[in-house]
């Protein structure tokens, strides 16, 4: 085992620069994800019917197909299209599908939000009927009980499991990888092997550093719940 | 170009293979660690969850590089120490089935822990009554109805394994992504072709949810089910 090779200034901060990369690819896929997953999940959940068969479709398929499949698919494929190499070198929106960084950004989110809008529809079925009963009484409409009653009671029901969905993304950006010319974690540990020839070294350190960062994230997610889940903890006799 | 669809098709194979492989090892495994996290030596606790906490932080890529190249590596050393001169290649089925083996193994053990719990100690102790041995009590009690507690989270665990499949591509094992990659490089027409291989997928994943759903009916027969209003 040659450990000095991997602490090397050079290779310590070409594997800081992929930690920067996958962090980056990881909260800026969970932003747009997020965002998405919030309407789809509002689209499962309402009586428009078309919509949530449309957005029900959506869930199926890229919950149904691999990520790298998905991720080839923006990255290679869509360059096949006629309709976009026509576009790409010119016209606004279409040149970023020349971005590596942009396709795995844009696969990531797409995939997450599936995910996450299944989750967080469910939550929202979930929700007691008596709260949304008592907000009726009130006399809210059916965005205000959805903005100030359903919507909050969801959130805090689906943070156990958006954790899960966070770490399992954290791993999944190492698909980010087979895009070529971004450097994210795993690909850091790539070229420092294929320079060095040191496979345990390069992988194992790589290893610790999603290690250290998932459990980071579980951290950071067991104290959200412990502030927003605090109601839902069985009482404790000594208060 | 049907040449091509062929072999992606046949490439399905290769990818079914390594699922269900990769499948027997997890459950294998994932049986072994929960019952270690359930024992009562306090040394095999540690280890067993040690292994799934570990397993579960590690990206699949990364664990499958490290076996693929390290173990080649690994082994040729050990070849070399023991004074032969030949190099050989670790096969990439082997080292791809070994990884996600190892890694769903960690996932279903999670499952596996939740469902044993989940049966009401009286189960167990009633069993003991009744005279019969641990053996039994396992097979006769606890693993019937861990069956229908640990469904949901080992058909969550078998499609996110059947998905996780298209890593061995980057291995160099002929899998349908591999095979859809190089049909995509042939022709320079990759939308179509990965969109095929896509498809299979969804196949699996839609073929593995029906008969999941079939077993599930099967294994909560007599069970209530609370339906909200």
């Amino acid at each position: 085992m040659k450990w000095d090779v991997i602490f090397q200034a050079e290779n310590l901060a070409l594997y800081g620069e992929g930690v920067v990369t996958t962090l980056g690819l990881l909260f800026s896929s969970l932003l747009v994800g997020g965002v998405l997953a919030l309407f789809m999940a509002i689209a499962l959940t309402e009586r428009w019917k078309w919509l949530r068969l449309l957005v029900g479709a959506y869930t199926y398929v890229f919950r149904g197909t691999p990520l790298l499949i998905q991720v080839y698919l923006i990255y290679y494929g869509l360059g096949q299209l006629e309709w976009i190499q026509a576009r790409w070198d010119e016209v606004w929106p279409w040149t970023y599908f020349k971005d590596p960084a942009f396709c795995a950004v844009l696969a990531l989110s797409l995939n997450t939000a599936a995910y996450t809008a299944e989750m967080l529809a469910g939550a929202i079925r979930e929700t007691n009927p008596g709260e949304i009963e008592a907000a009726q009484a009130f006399g809210m409409n059916h965005w205000q009980v959805m903005w100030s009653v359903t919507l909050p009671s969801a959130f805090r029901r689906t943070l156990p499991a958006y954790g899960n969905e966070v770490i399992m993304m954290l791993q999944t950006t190492s698909l980010a990888s087979a895009v070529p010319s971004l450097i994210d974690l795993t690909s850091a540990a790539s070229r420092v092997y294929a320079k060095f020839y040191l496979p345990f070294e390069a992988y194992l350190f790589a290893g610790l550093m999603y290690l250290l960062m998932t459990f980071a994230l579980s951290g950071m997610f067991k104290l959200l719940e412990r502030r927003y889940l605090a109601f839902l903890a069985p009482r404790s006799s000594n208060v | 170009m049907s040449g091509y669809y062929f072999s992606i098709l046949q490439g399905s194979l290769v990818s079914a293979a390594v699922a269900l492989t990769s499948l027997a090892i997890a459950v294998a495994l994932g049986l072994l660690t929960a019952a270690a996290r359930l024992s009562k030596n306090r040394t095999s606790v540690y280890v067993a969850t040690a292994y799934a906490t570990v397993m579960r932080g590690i990206p699949e890529l990364v664990l499958m590089l490290l076996v693929f190249y390290g173990g080649t590596m690994g082994l040729n050393q050990l070849l070399q120490m023991m004074g032969s001169s030949t190099s050989v290649d670790i096969n990439p089925f082997l080292a791809g089935v070994f990884t996600l083996g190892v890694i769903y193994g960690a996932y279903m053990s999670e499952t596996f822990r939740g469902a044993i719990l989940a049966i009401p100690a009286g189960q167990a102790e009633a069993a003991q009554a009744f005279g019969m041995s641990r053996r039994q009590i396992f097979f006769r009690i606890i693993l019937p109805q861990m069956v229908r507690y640990a469904l949901p989270g080992f058909s969550n665990n078998w499609l996110v394994l059947i998905k996780a499949t298209a890593l061995v591509s980057l291995i160099g094992l002929h899998d349908m992504t591999y095979l859809a990659k190089q049909a995509s490089a042939a022709t320079r027409q990759p939308f179509v072709f990965l969109l095929f291989t896509g498809l299979l997928f969804l196949v699996f994943t839609s073929l593995s949810l029906w008969g999941l759903r079939k077993l599930n009916d099967k294994y909560s027969l007599g069970t209530r089910q609370v339906v909200l209003l």
